[in-house]
């Protein structure tokens, strides 16, 4: 019960935003993930030129994950009290960063289509 | 109150939750060492459904095949109580902390919509306020306790509201709405805000020193913190029972400009001339307030006062069960065992506590019906996110021993104001109490 276990993260998870909607998330981001594969596999290799718009829109995923985090959780960038606190918001900028990308690509990569001059 | 809130999930889980699910993933997933059911015909009545009566019988219908279990609670409602802060703070309304009581409970296991009357351990039995007798062959005594609000000369519930300017958040999920109404216009409006403790043992001893400490944050955040007297008085020598954490509690209030008192003890107010009056060493003392916080003593409920459970020669006003510290079986009775407020133990009436009763009474009750002794033991350990201000709390943890336990040492420090704090407490403290309630976490 007090062990630190994948069950209990799990447990909490869908406390926290409901079994259904926790699970929906999940599947998102697993279905994304696999476009993303999905999209490499057809076509063979990564195109720069998406990768890179996918880059530059790293910042607004990360900002808008700060951004809902805060609000969700009636916090300013104010109360960050340590180095704890830079850390996590660190990591929720990269998280929101990183999935906003690869959300970008595969966006992309399905409504152009596969490259017709690679 | 639950202000455990405090149930970091388990000690060493929150940061997980925070974002380390990668590490999760890397420890392979099952829960381990869950032996299987022990095959039983014994007859277990438990007291209570609420947060310790809820769990214990989730974790007992998990770990048992054949009990017959009963648990009893006259209450339709359950209250998440360590959201009633968050609620007198304007920050969530009054159905944040309600549900029905029923929804916790597993199936298969017998549910009675009524109150214990009478307790007669000697008999093993219990009467309840329908009438129905309950024979059984082990208890678990898990009623929390009963807040004495009649204690407090001149004070009645109805009382309270923003047009008196009595906030009484212990009270109900709605009376902790109607004290967010009542704080809400006396930050608009200035005056003298008075807050503090009973002398009885208390369920969530942070709670009201949180409330101080918000109702200072929002004055400020609105603007009106120049108009604003903020008083706490404290029943003893100290604002905090752990010295090490009274000394930052005292240097926040420096801080932040709130006068502190000692040995005040609130017995009595007077809503028309908006005063106050307090025991103290020297005698009463009476003053003027436009916003009073009241926390009245607390004690267990009448029933379990008259069972013969309760401690004969301490908190002899208060009636809580002579529980062994550790093993939280009774001293006398050894198939009676105790969780949560209603134990006789030197610490922690929170959640967290609760979260850390539970497995040591399931560990000693299921040994015992599969024929071995229980090993676990409960150090005391309790916790409590003391937020100073929406945004920032601090996540102390303690022992019997006065002892900081901190779940995350050298990444949250224990006696620092921190965004991460706050974050537990916010958001992922709910959801790791409906997992503790459903035997999960």
């Amino acid at each position: 019960m007090e062990e630190f276990s994948l069950m209990t993260i799990l447990a909490v998870f869908e406390e926290m935003f409901g079994r259904g909607l926790f699970w929906a998330m999940v599947a998102l981001a697993v279905a994304i993930t696999l476009a993303w594969v999905y999209v490499l596999v057809r076509d063979r290799s990564l195109s720069m030129r998406k990768f890179l718009l996918a880059q530059l829109s790293m910042p607004v995923g990360g900002v808008a994950a700060v951004w809902f985090v805060l609000v969700m959780t009636n916090s300013s960038l104010r109360d960050l009290g340590g180095p704890i606190d830079g850390i996590v918001l660190l990591g929720v900028f990269a998280a929101g960063a990183v999935g906003f990308a690869i959300l970008v690509y595969v966006v992309q990569s399905l409504l152009r289509g596969r490259p017709a001059d690679s | 109150m639950g202000d455990i809130d405090k149930l970091m999930a388990s000690r060493r889980g929150f940061l997980g939750l925070a974002g380390a699910g990668g590490a999760a993933l890397a420890l392979g997933g099952a829960r381990q060492g869950q032996a299987a059911p022990v095959r039983t015909n014994a007859r277990i009545l438990i007291l209570g459904a609420g947060a310790g009566g809820a769990a214990i019988a989730n974790r007992l219908s998990e770990r048992l095949d054949g009990a017959e279990i009963t648990v009893l609670d006259g209450r339709a409602q359950h209250w998440y109580q360590p959201g009633f802060t968050l609620i007198a703070a304007g920050l969530r309304g009054a159905d944040y902390a309600v549900s029905a009581t029923e929804r916790w409970l597993p199936r298969g296991i017998t549910f009675i919509s009524e109150y214990a009357a009478e307790l007669d351990p000697e008999a093993s039995r219990v009467t309840t306020t329908g009438g129905q007798r309950l024979d059984y062959d082990y208890l678990i005594v898990a009623t929390g306790l009963v807040l004495d609000w009649d204690a407090i000369e001149g004070f009645d519930l109805s009382m309270v509201g923003p047009e008196t300017g009595i906030s009484a958040h212990y009270a109900s999920p709605e009376m902790a709405e109607k004290s967010w109404h009542a704080l809400d216009r006396f930050t608009d409006e200035g005056g003298v805000g008075l807050f503090g403790r009973p002398a009885t043992e208390m369920k969530c001893a942070g709670a009201p020193v949180k409330i101080c400490f918000l109702a200072e944050d929002i004055a400020t955040t609105k603007g009106n913190r120049d108009r604003c007297e903020f008083v706490y008085n404290a029943q003893a020598q100290n604002l905090f029972g752990v010295p090490v954490i009274h000394h930052r509690v005292r240097q926040i209030m420096d801080e932040r400009d709130i006068t502190y008192r000692y040995e005040h003890v609130l017995r009595a107010i007077d809503p028309g001339a908006k005063t106050a009056t307090y025991a103290t060493p020297n005698g009463d003392v009476t003053d003027r307030w436009d916003f009073i916080n009241v926390v009245p003593p607390q004690r267990a409920p009448q029933v379990i006062r008259d069972s013969g459970l309760a401690w004969a020669d301490r908190w002899t006003d208060q009636g809580w069960i002579e529980v062994d510290t550790q093993t939280l079986r009774h001293a006398r009775y050894p198939n009676v065992f105790g969780i949560g407020d209603i134990n006789g133990v030197p610490k922690g009436k929170t959640a967290a506590s609760v979260k850390f009763h539970i497995p040591v009474v399931e560990d000693h009750l299921v040994a015992e019906i599969a024929g071995a002794e229980g090993t676990r033991l409960y150090d005391g350990y309790t916790s409590c996110p003391l937020i100073t201000r929406v945004g920032r709390a601090m996540l102390v943890e303690f022992d019997y021993q006065d002892n900081l336990t901190p779940s995350f040492p050298g990444l949250i420090a224990p006696l620092e104001e921190l965004w991460i704090s706050w974050l537990m407490k916010e958001v992922a403290l709910k959801a790791t109490y409906n997992a503790m309630l459903r035997g999960r976490a």
